[in-house]
């Protein structure tokens, strides 16, 4: 063996300016560096956007229509079509999110995950890089909700703080229901069981909530569901930015300040989980 | 980063265990296993299927923590230290892992990034990685376009852009057409010639062990059952042993008739990737 120690002076050639020196730069380059990964694909494959868009379709045109025709749910000011807009905006954007943890269980069987969590880049990284991408999702989901709401005339606020608004909450609305996604792949671990549990989420999210009817008209215990379900403050934030005459109920900073504690924790609780994929 | 080798103060031993164990529940995978593996080695891990290799190099990856015993890379433990192990060593898994949707160019961009090498380097790090894989040409197509032995090649240029210290691959071969087995071997070997990286790799086929690795251990239930060079472990088993010989001889039966559903599964969907 002594010829191959004869070699050991190339040990180190990694230069020490690679080494990191800014964790919070690092962190932000390597959650970014993910998120383009996932922009790319995105692009070369869109066909998978314009499917997406039949189910919020479905809603506004068939539910959305019939049940502004019966007034049936009081809504306040706003007729129920643009009540109902921004609930459905919430909807297709949890619906794509809440099955994006099944990327992680498909990335693991192709030894994707195993060759990035061996490298330097932080779990937080790995887990808020994968959030953010599903955020592009939602905003490629909310210009469709957007275009179908022109076409229904439901009367949309353009004014840019509000756009800015409603772009903001879809990320965080979609980073935080992806991040549960991802932690609950890393506890189920294979596709199947996960497509079971995540049958079974969406409809509880989404009916205890308030997409479809205010919180006001719900039984006590359905209320109290509503209110700690994170979608009623994404719905309410967006009530408020996205159609004219909308308002908010808890406040709109209220509804960021929850909504960004709710990701932040998962991203932590999920950071931890995610060597568990591999074992 | 004073703990991590510098040419001023060479660690001669890149890799070292004492005692490492790993349990699956009642199941020791890996018992009392104890290595030590010389800087700049090719060393080769064999046994059979579910013979503890790859429960070994995901300890020593820090991709599981070992139930007992310490382990040591590049002068590094691995459960104390493991952010700078990560930093220090490369790997490329058993599967073909590249990502299809992507160019090669892509896949190495992410890995550049991740590994902190900085922006005025990244490109000439990606192009130099490129040519030396043999892959310049390809670089702009989608990797679901490539052979597998390209897959192969490309993942082994993402594991080297950072100049690991020790370079793990599990498998590096498996499921390559013996042409596409031939090129890895070259590139591996030039590899450890030019930039003096040490290459623990995995291995149940012994012509890739007696090409390749100056030194081997042999592992068969979770027991390290024989070490040295491959030369000197032919020459103990008689004077014609081929490693196969070695392995019979050792391990009590052929490389073929032990290993696990489970694993069996796994290299066969690789097998069927690679079409």
């Amino acid at each position: 063996m002594s010829e191959a120690i004869n070699k050991a002076p190339e040990f180190a050639a990694r230069p020490a300016a690679w080494d990191r020196t800014n964790p919070i730069g690092d962190f932000v380059r390597d959650t970014l560096a993910l998120a383009d990964v996932e922009l790319r694909k995105l692009r070369r494959d869109p066909a998978e956007l314009l499917t997406r868009a039949i189910q919020p379709a479905l809603w506004l045109l068939i539910f959305g229509q019939v049940f502004a025709r019966i007034k049936a749910i009081p809504t306040g000011r706003l007729d129920y079509l643009t009540f109902m807009a921004p609930g459905i905006l919430a909807q297709s954007v949890l619906f794509i999110a809440i099955f994006y943890g099944i990327s992680v269980i498909w990335e693991r069987d192709l030894g994707i995950l195993q060759k990035l969590l061996v490298s330097p880049a932080p779990r937080t990284a790995l887990v808020l890089g994968k959030a953010l991408s599903a955020g592009v999702r939602g905003l490629a989901q909310g210009v469709i909700i957007y275009m179908l709401a022109l076409a229904l005339r439901i009367p949309l606020d353009f004014r840019i703080p509000q756009v800015l608004g409603v772009i903001a909450f879809i990320i965080i609305g979609s980073a935080l229901f992806s991040t549960f996604s991802l932690a609950v792949a890393c506890l189920v671990k294979t596709r199947e069981r996960f497509m079971g549990i995540g049958q079974v989420l969406t409809m509880p999210l989404f009916f205890a909530s308030n997409a479809i009817y205010p919180i006001a008209t719900m039984p006590g215990w359905v209320g109290a569901a509503a209110k700690a379900n994170p979608l009623s403050y994404q719905v309410d934030a967006l009530r408020a930015l996205m159609v004219q005459g909308g308002s908010s109920v808890f406040g709109v900073g209220v509804d960021a300040a929850v909504l960004l504690a709710g990701l932040v924790a998962l991203v932590l609780v999920t950071a931890a989980l995610y060597p568990n994929v591999v074992r | 980063m004073a703990d991590i080798a510098t040419p001023s103060a060479p660690v001669l031993t890149a890799v070292e265990t004492q005692g490492l164990t790993r349990l699956f529940g009642s199941i020791k995978a890996v018992e009392n296993l104890n290595l030590s593996i010389s800087a700049g080695a090719i060393f080769g891990l064999l046994g059979p299927n579910g013979a503890g290799k790859t429960t070994t190099i995901r300890m020593l990856t820090t991709m599981l923590a070992p139930s007992a015993g310490t382990a040591r890379v590049a002068g590094l433990d691995v459960a104390l230290q493991s952010k700078k192990v990560r930093k220090a060593i490369g790997y490329v898994s058993q599967m073909l892992s590249a990502d299809g949707a992507l160019t090669g160019y892509e896949n190495l961009l992410l890995f550049a990034r991740i590994y902190g090498i900085p922006q005025s380097e990244r490109k000439m790090r990606i192009v130099e990685a490129l040519e030396f894989m043999g892959l310049t040409s390809a670089a702009e197509l989608l990797v679901k376009t490539y052979s597998g032995g390209m897959i192969r090649r490309l993942e082994i240029a993402q594991s080297m852009l950072h100049r690991p210290v020790v370079l793990f691959l599990d498998e590096p071969t498996i499921g390559l057409d013996p042409v596409a087995r031939h090129t890895v071997w070259q590139h591996l070997r030039q590899l450890q010639e030019r930039y003096g990286t040490t290459i623990f790799l995995t291995t149940h086929d012994m012509e890739e062990a007696d090409h390749l690795c100056q030194s081997i251990v042999i592992m068969h239930r979770g027991h390290a059952v024989a070490a040295g060079s491959p030369e000197s472990l032919k020459a103990q088993v008689g004077p014609t042993a081929s490693l196969d010989d070695v392995f019979a001889h050792f391990a009590g039966g052929s490389v073929e008739d032990v290993g696990g559903y489970q694993q069996s599964s796994r290299i066969r969907r690789t097998a069927r990737r690679l079409g």
